[in-house]
């Protein structure tokens, strides 16, 4: 298979322009001939049904959960860059370009960050059109704050709800097309299927999950924007229902998968406090602007925080990374955090922690500053655990929290099965290796505002529409395939929850392709996914009947995915010998300790294309060109 | 510590309900309301129980879909907490605690405790936005916002749509849900176009759903975890009435272009 990028030639600051240019349109009175359906309706998703409908098109939108604006982009809470300048700071959509290709650790497609950087101008300007309230200053200008991995100031934030804020004004808008009739919203519904008709994509199986009906759903093209597959870990940052079905589905027919091993690890979550624990929470990364993390010198030491005094104390980051200090990136905190806790220094009952201590800019600030500052996470902090972080230190691990990798898409956001299109964090295009802090918000709507409708109409406008319907025999094999799978889970009724099932996999996901990997426990973790996965079929308990709102049985069929992607990561976390951004392989590191990246072997998206398993599972390289920044060594040292 | 449940099961919508009683044996004072409620859910599933279905998903108190009763208040007992947020550490050992659904007309339950909130999406779809179709804004900084006003918008517009507002209040009002975004929309330049023709048709909207008026129970600023606040009510009633009296149609100018 050849991978066709589609990446446009010439000079890079003018090429999105030129590809708009020379892109097909559709009259307007021919849109509304054409039938569009979009599964998800978080940023990314809700922004391309709005705006397609918009231009005339009929979109059918799909969602999960009871209402299109409970999608788990309303989580996300630091902001949304873009390079507006409006700080005179000398940002420019070069800067944002470089920040985000470099903070990918040299893993990511340049067109493609140039165009992202490039709109996010344009997705500021709307959302504000939009009434989203971001922070403002006295003049009643935008105001801006400064955030990871970049020396300018320009995330736009509205309090600590940025994904909230964005999320509903993408909602509003698609509400407002629901009402125009020019979206119809199916809320309480799974994608179980994709259906190819001539090898296009042609529609889905969705389950309804209030009354277990099975049916589907006919369209000239299908978006993809389901976000991404952290769940994968049992445990992550994501909302419990996040899963990857509707991607893996559309995998298992012929789209590839891209960097599946490439996932975000975020440094400062609350600890695990128990089995019963059915997610993470994360803590903002800002906290690290004044809290300072340290582990007990000697794993022997059992003393309440405030008793061991300071000459016990390692405060590790610090005496690692002196220029950086608390403040270096996501994965390096998040690694070294294992470090210590693997010597058996961590914190905490489980000894999977570590303090981030805020005694020390306490004093130096006083409490009233620290609490101006940090307020409001103090007070989750104390609601979750019981404490108060201004008077015993606060307890941090990392935990999952984002996946870079997904389907792969040409510049175009099209997969490699014609007519099906993937956006925001489904797809694997902009981060690289790693993503930078408040660049997932700019990408879901760039790709939903401002990139689908331009490539939409390029490819409508090559395929009349034929008023295909769901009579066509692909429905029904996609269908009859559909109830198979339900009708096997519920047939099993073994002796374990689907929930055991879910642990287990997420447990040996994190252990051996979490925050540090190696050849060995890589081969080790693909066969015990493939040995979970047999016993799954055989075991698992799946109560009640498909004719009903069933959760096991939807979680059932979600885990049933994340088995099978889980044994890819690893597959694609093996083949990858080198370290970059998230992807750390023990193997392959500095003399100092830090990621060592292999250019010459390694600059390439590794895409994954089906065969059944893991191991059958075949690789296709897409080489990274690299014309207009120079892969360097990150160093924070 | 052991707790006493008693837990609303329905089957589905037109099913009748009732309260059953479970023994949790084992529940840690770190756990979440909804983890505690996983546990059970777990031990129901091995011993051929049929779980109970509850809404839920981001468990940190944003996305909105945790909907209990809990013993009578809506998300529990705790101020400006939602009950994924609630943690056992707040009941003791030997407490009894009732589970129910929001209790809304306009909530129809669809099973156990999962009711169907659509009702609110509809109130957004009549005029919850503005229209500003992609492609179409002027530069962010061209339209100026005081600070205070988009301080006060963000407060009215934090509300997560859970629907404790209308499941705490004796009317089943969503009165608070509603001016929330109304406040929101008419305090910010942006929102001014569309104003009155906005209000307007929000509130007729709540009124065709089966939600009841407001009487200034205050209910929904207790309940609401957000702390959005019972004034956005007031605010809402002084729009609507301003929308009665400007809401004129324009003299009838037909104009096709040339």
């Amino acid at each position: 298979m050849n991978l066709h990028s589609n990446v446009p030639t010439g000079a890079i600051e003018s090429a999105w322009t030129r590809t708009k240019s020379s892109l097909k349109l559709i009259n307007p009175a021919n849109k509304r001939k054409y039938k569009v359906i979009v599964v998800g309706s978080g940023l990314a998703g809700a922004s391309a049904a709005a705006s397609l409908a918009e231009l005339g098109y009929q979109v059918q939108c799909f969602c999960f959960q009871d209402s299109p604006r409970r999608a788990h982009s309303i989580a996300a809470q630091g902001g949304i860059n873009a390079a507006k300048n409006y700080q005179n700071d000398g940002d420019s959509t070069w800067r944002l370009f470089y920040d985000t290709v470099k903070g990918g650790d040299f893993r990511a497609r340049e067109h493609n960050v140039y165009r992202l950087a490039e709109i996010s101008a344009n997705i500021i300007d709307q959302c504000v059109a939009q009434g989203v309230p971001f922070a403002r200053e006295y003049g009643g200008m935008l105001a801006n704050r400064s955030f990871g991995g970049a020396q300018v100031s320009r995330t736009f934030y509205a309090r600590g709800q940025t994904g909230q804020q964005l999320l509903l004004g993408a909602y509003q808008a698609l509400e407002r097309q629901i009402q125009a009739g020019r979206v119809e919203m199916l809320t309480r519904m799974e994608m179980l299927d994709l259906v190819l008709v001539d090898s296009r994509a042609r529609g889905i199986v969705t389950r309804d999950l209030t009354t277990g009906e099975i049916k589907s759903y006919a369209a000239d093209a299908v978006v993809l924007a389901t976000g991404g597959y952290g769940n994968v870990y049992y445990l992550s940052t994501n909302a419990k229902g996040s899963n990857a079905t509707a991607i893996w589905r559309a995998h298992r027919k012929g789209a590839l998968f891209a960097n599946p091993c490439f996932t975000q690890i975020h440094p400062t979550c609350i600890p695990v406090s128990g089995d019963y624990q059915s997610k993470l929470t994360l803590m903002s990364e800002s906290l690290r602007n004044d809290g300072r993390i340290w582990v007990p010198r000697s794993a022997a030491d059992k003393r309440a925080p405030n008793d061991i005094p300071e000459e016990d104390r390692d405060y590790y980051l610090e005496r690692r990374y002196p220029s950086f200090g608390n403040l270096v990136p996501r994965d390096v905190a998040s690694r070294n955090a294992k470090y210590v806790c693997d010597e058996g220094r961590g914190i905490g009952e489980s000894g999977l922690g570590v303090y981030l201590d805020f005694a020390d800019p306490i004093i130096r600030l006083g409490r009233k500053t620290i609490d101006e500052r940090y307020g409001n996470l103090f007070e989750m902090y104390q609601r979750i655990t019981g404490e108060d972080p201004g008077k015993v230190p606060m307890r941090i691990y990392p935990a999952i929290h984002y996946t870079m990798g997904g389907l792969w898409v040409d510049y175009n956001l099209q997969s490699t099965i014609p007519g099906l299109f993937v956006l925001g964090e489904a797809n694997f295009s902009d981060h690289g290796a790693n993503r930078l802090g408040a660049s997932a918000l700019m990408q879901g709507l760039a790709d939903g505002y401002f990139v689908i409708p331009c490539t939409m109409a390029n490819f409508l406008a090559d395929h009349k529409p034929d008023h295909l319907t769901t009579d066509d025999v692909n429905f029904q094999a996609a269908e009859f395939d559909a109830r198979q799978i339900t009708s096997r889970l519920l047939s099993i009724r073994g002796k374990r929850t689907v929930a055991s099932f879910h642990r287990e996999l997420g447990k040996l996901v994190w252990d051996h392709c979490g925050m540090a990997r190696n050849a060995q426990g890589l081969r080790y973790a693909i066969t015990k996914i493939e040995e979970l996965e047999q016993e799954f079929w055989q075991n698992v308990n799946v109560p009640g009947s498909g004719e009903e709102l069933n959760r096991s049985l939807e979680h059932g069929g979600r885990v049933a995915d994340f088995l099978q992607l889980g044994a890819l990561m690893c597959r694609d976390a093996l083949e990858r010998e080198e370290s970059c951004g998230g992807h750390f392989r023990e193997e392959y590191q500095t003399s100092e300790g830090e990621a060592q990246r292999d250019d010459e072997n390694y600059s390439y998206v590794a895409a994954w294309e089906y065969h059944g398993s893991a191991e059958e599972a075949t690789l296709h390289k897409e080489a990274l060109v690299f014309e207009n920044v120079q892969p360097s060594q990150r160093s924070y040292q | 510590m052991k707790l006493t449940l008693h837990i609303w099961r329905q089957k589905d919508r037109s099913a009748p309900g009732r309260m059953e009683r479970y023994e949790a044996g084992n529940v840690n004072p770190d756990m979440s309301f909804l983890e505690m409620l996983d546990v059970l859910n777990e031990e129901l599933s091995v011993s051929g129980g049929d779980p109970v279905a509850f809404d839920h998903d981001c468990r940190e108190g944003i996305c909105g879909s945790c909907s209990l009763m809990i013993n009578g208040h809506a998300h529990g007992p705790r101020a400006r907490t939602t009950a994924c947020q609630l943690h056992m550490r707040h009941f003791k050992d030997g407490d009894v605690v009732y589970v129910e659904p929001w209790r809304a007309k306009a909530f129809p339950i669809i099973r156990d405790l999962v009711v169907d909130r659509s009702a609110l999406d509809r109130i957004i779809a009549a005029g919850g936005y503005i229209s500003a179709s992609t492609g179409s804004a002027p530069d962010a900084n061209a339209i100026l916002v005081a600070k205070e006003n988009a301080d006060r918008a963000m407060d009215a517009a934090q509300c997560i749509g859970c629907g404790a507002c209308v499941a705490a209040c004796p009317n089943a009002s969503a009165s608070l849900f509603t001016a929330a975004k109304i406040t929101h929309l008419s305090l910010l330049p942006q929102g001014q176009p569309e104003r009155y023709k906005r209000s307007l048709a929000m509130v007729v909207q709540m009124q065709k759903e089966a939600f009841g008026h407001c009487s200034n129970a205050g209910e929904c600023e207790a309940a609401c975890p957000k702390g959005i606040r019972l004034e956005h009510i007031a605010l809402m009633n002084r729009e609507f009435r301003a929308a009665v009296f400007n809401l004129r149609p324009a003299a009838g100018t037909r104009d096709h272009g040339d």
